[in-house]
């Protein structure tokens, strides 16, 4: 099957079964190589792409059914307001550990304040809570987060439990 | 892996600490000039010295290998020798030259370089990369800058005393002349260097890198989705390949309907490869297995669910985590079958008691769930040479591996070192890498060979499980008098299986009069290897929490109680030297550094004051020349789940934090990852296989259950030691010290999951 999707702004043909999940098509055909898979059932976060704006699992997004909605991956998330902002804040606070998580998280993180530029720390745990790190990074994740909004990063979970 | 004794290798680091290896005498390096005008300046590293901490040795002749380079516009580029696995090394390592070489930041480069014997030890384990290269890496700076120093002196006819160097220039005070290193790189090429130990290094004053907040070097790249791990490397011609391995460990093929695969959309080849040896899977090495190679990874994948291949029965297939638990309940019930360790008579220590405690303590197995998942890219050429380009924390290993299993010279073999999604030991294991070389040498294509996550869980080297049969005896003051523990643990035919050891000299070893470890083992058919911490991220959560049960039982403060143990600060004798490595000796003033440290952050004293059902823990543990103490604050949720409110760590790891922003990232990493594995994590063996197949059994810790980790660095005057490992394991037994101050339940069996399953306070 032929498929013409739209990737980071730009119009892509694709030859692909219909079956094939769109991060394959947009690592190995498109050699787009920043979405990570991580399990392949969304369950860690790490083929975050966003859909129309919205994030999606690309390892279970199969390419029939991606249609004509607007791909961005972390390839081109830094176009956006908040993507650029999320990036610099994820490097002014040297977020990352191995990185290979941090694509995903970025992805994820930018629709949130997208959606929500003022989150809570509860507004965060919800959103961010099924991206992994296996580094464990999180601490500096939400730090990042909060920078990027232009809030204080401190984490204030622990004083209001007093 | 076989290795001299002698030698310091990243899965079995020198059990004591060790003071910063130096460059050997016969180290030196030498200058030359670029095509382009710039200096490099290579460093020979002669066989001894690089003998003393790789891994294996690889050639015998001395060889040179471009180190540092100077371009004409002031960019200096340093190769980076080790692995990135996320633990920082490649910004660290250069940060050191780049200090001493005076430079700014901002005009460094760091390459990855190829593995070549030339740059001594490249591998990233046992937290040894900055012990092994804190002075190293600064000698070559600094020489490097005397060079630049001496050329510029020349050049204006003035003594190399009245210069000084700053910022990628040298200056001549007193006529306020200066010169950029470009410039100066021509003449400096002409110079002899001088001899590694006669440079002088700054003083920690003068510092303008090391200490400084410094990003991840590459991590720009990241952001912006570039090609750096193993997974994202594409080689022209390149083709896609899936390998299917028996899930039970040690499983070979009979037959599989390789035809039918052949047949398949997309699918190349599709090929059964033979084992190396019987014991392959127990030793990380090339296995039965059935290949499928394919234009597209999904192809191959998709190929290998249509697989059918019949395995021969295993007899050891009967193994499972519940019958390892009743053979272990049962030998923990006579005695040892040896004794690691024997101080004093503990039978008439105990029976002089005040009062004998026993408990049973017990772990699981885990797996090292990399975020990427295992793969290797590999191509294997008509005159036999092999190329590699892999995600590994021990290329030369792999190298040789490759080489054994493809029945060539080690020197054919070429590896590229990607960025690692994580390691934490899995990749110091290249099981992997020779799937790859295999692959690409039947099909004579480069061939990229990906796992799944299933694969990936099914096919590991485990943290071992084990069990502790633990008996103490207080004296009336509370204080221990007689502690004994019998370890079950894993091996095969005898051999104590990888990582599944309980070290001789382990706390409370020589601070109980009476002590006695002894050891019984279960014969096992997975494999096991080093994890994050191998041996501590057991070990500390069964015995610290046995020393918080003694305090409590005898009446004391666990903080006190410990205290009392180490005794006064003191320096207790130092181990000979190993390898590369003078092994420092062990301070127990640095363990009573950490403990009042981290009992003053957390307000230890006043714990009685907190709401009821909230509590702290306290654990010590030393580990990889680290010294670390840390309290976890946790309650417990109505549904039985523990809450933790906020964890503290105190560290110490000498006198100099070389990046802040990797040593705070790293500390609390591996606290939340030691929290992870107490709360969740669980590999169950079943039938000889993995039961676990992806993140949706294996509950990796997430965001929400991610507290607040508040880390303190104890400034001690040491040589600095490294950090991806010794602030994991004191978090298990602090959690589960601070659950029983909240709750009174004791957690002996890891994972916790749900209070309701452990033991109430007896
Ligand atoms: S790879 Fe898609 S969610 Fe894990
Ligand atoms: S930084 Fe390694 S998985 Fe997140």
């Amino acid at each position: 099957m032929r498929y013409t999707i739209r990737v980071n702004g730009r119009r892509r043909v694709v030859q692909s079964d219909a079956d094939t999940p769109l991060l394959w098509v947009l690592r190995d055909d498109l050699r787009l190589t920043g979405s990570k898979f991580g399990c392949g059932i969304a369950y860690c976060g790490a083929c975050t792409v966003h859909l129309d704006g919205v994030p999606a699992r690309a390892c279970v997004t199969p390419i029939s059914a991606v249609g004509n909605a607007a791909i961005v991956t972390i390839e081109g998330i830094g176009r956006s307001h908040w993507g650029r902002r999320v990036k610099s804040a994820w490097l002014d606070l040297d977020v990352m550990q191995c990185g290979y998580c941090q694509a995903g998280q970025v992805m994820t993180a930018t629709a949130l304040l997208a959606r929500n530029p003022r989150p809570t720390d509860a507004d965060i745990d919800q959103a961010m809570r099924n991206n992994i790190c296996r580094c464990c990074t999180y601490t500096r994740i939400r730090a990042a987060i909060k920078r990027a909004a232009g809030l204080p990063t401190a984490d204030t979970r622990e004083a209001d439990h007093g | 892996m076989d290795n001299d004794a002698a030698s310091v290798h990243p899965d079995h680091p020198p059990s004591t600490p060790s003071a910063p290896a130096r460059l050997s005498r016969r180290a030196f390096v030498t200058a030359s000039l670029t095509a382009g005008g710039g200096l490099l300046l290579t460093l020979h590293l002669p066989a001894a010295a690089r003998a003393a901490g790789a891994p294996t040795e690889r050639s015998e002749s001395a060889e040179i290998n471009p180190f540092i380079s100077i371009a004409p516009d002031g960019i200096v580029t340093i190769m980076a020798k080790n692995p990135e696995i996320g633990q920082g090394m490649k910004t660290t390592l250069p940060m050191l030259i780049a200090e001493e070489l005076d430079v700014e930041w901002k005009n460094v480069r760091a390459k990855q370089a190829m593995l070549d014997p030339i740059y001594g030890p490249q591998f990233a384990g046992g937290s040894l990369g900055t012990p092994l290269n804190w002075i190293p890496m600064q000698q070559v700076g600094a020489a490097g800058r005397q060079m630049l120093i001496e050329a510029a002196a020349r050049i204006w006819h003035v003594p190399p005393g009245e210069c000084r160097a700053a910022k990628g220039m040298v200056h001549h005070r007193p006529t306020g002349r200066a010169l950029p290193y470009g410039a100066l790189a021509r003449k400096a090429a002409a110079l002899r260097p001088p001899e590694l130990d006669s440079v002088t290094l700054k003083s920690p004053k003068d510092y303008t890198i090391i200490g400084k907040f410094t990003g991840g070097i590459d991590s720009p790249r990241v952001l912006d989705g570039d090609r750096l791990f193993g997974i994202d490397v594409i080689v022209p011609q390149m083709s896609y390949a899936v390998y299917e391995k028996s899930p039970v460990f040690g499983g070979r093929i009979v037959r599989a309907n390789i035809e039918e695969i052949r047949a398949l959309p997309g699918v190349r080849a599709a090929f059964i490869v033979r084992g190396s040896a019987p014991d392959a899977a127990i030793k990380m090495g090339l296995v039965d297995g059935v290949a499928i190679v394919a234009d597209r990874w999904w192809d191959a994948e998709k190929a290998r669910r249509k697989l059918r291949v019949e395995w021969t029965p295993q007899a050891r297939s009967r193994q499972s985590t519940q019958a390892f638990a009743q053979e272990a309940a049962r030998l923990m019930r006579s005695s040892a079958h040896s004794i690691i360790r024997r101080d004093g008579d503990v039978d008439a220590a105990l029976a002089r008691a005040a009062k004998v405690l026993k408990a049973t303590y017990s772990y699981p197995f885990l797996a090292h769930a990399t975020l990427e998942p295992q793969n290797c890219t590999a191509h294997v050429r008509p005159d036999g040479s092999v190329e590699i380009w892999a995600p590994t924390q021990n290329p030369d290993s792999g190298a040789h591996l490759v080489a054994q299993t493809l029945g060539i010279d080690p020197g054919k073999v070429k590896v590229h070192m990607t960025r690692c999604g994580g390691g934490f030991g899995r990749r110091l294991s290249n099981d992997y890498m020779v799937e790859a070389a295999m692959i690409a040498k039947r099909t004579g294509r480069a061939v990229k060979v990906l796992w799944d996550r299933t694969q990936d869980f099914h096919h590991d080297a485990y943290r071992p499980a084990g069990f502790h049969a633990f008996t103490a005896g207080l004296a009336a003051s509370g204080k221990p008098v007689a502690f004994r523990d019998h370890f079950v643990t894993f091996g095969q035919d005898g051999q104590v299986a990888s990582s599944a050891n309980l070290p001789r000299d382990h706390f409370p070893a020589g601070y109980v009069p009476s002590l006695e470890y002894g050891q019984s083992l279960l014969q096992l058919d997975v494999p096991t290897g080093p994890m994050r911490n191998p041996g501590g991220n057991a070990l500390a959560f069964a015995f610290e929490s046995f020393i918080d049960e003694l305090a409590h039982a005898g009446g004391l403060d666990p903080l006190a109680l410990r205290l009392d143990l180490y005794g006064p600060p003191r320096v207790l004798s130092a181990p000979p030297p190993r390898g590369g490595l003078r092994i420092p000796p062990f301070d127990t003033g640095r363990v009573r550094g950490v403990l009042e440290l981290v009992a003053q952050k957390s307000g230890w004293k006043r714990r009685g004051a907190l709401p009821a059902g909230t509590g702290l823990g306290l654990a010590f543990y030393y580990s990889h020349f680290g010294y670390v103490a840390e309290v976890v604050k946790a309650g417990v949720n109505p549904d039985g789940t523990p809450k933790v409110h906020k964890i503290w760590a105190a560290v110490d790891i000498g006198r100099q934090i070389i990046n802040p922003a990797g040593a705070y990232n790293q500390v609390q990493g591996a606290v939340l990852d030691g929290l992870g594995q107490a709360l969740h994590l669980l590999i169950t063996v079943e039938n000889g296989r993995v039961v676990q197949r992806n993140f949706d059994t294996y509950h990796l810790l997430r965001m929400d259950e991610a507290p607040p980790v508040e880390v303190h660095f104890l400034l001690s005057d040491n040589d600095p030691t490294g950090l991806g490992e010794p602030a994991l394991p004191p978090v298990l037994p602090a959690l589960c010290n601070a659950l029983f101050a909240a709750s009174g339940t004791r957690i002996r069996s890891l994972p916790i999951d749900r209070l309701h399953s452990h033991h109430a306070r007896a």
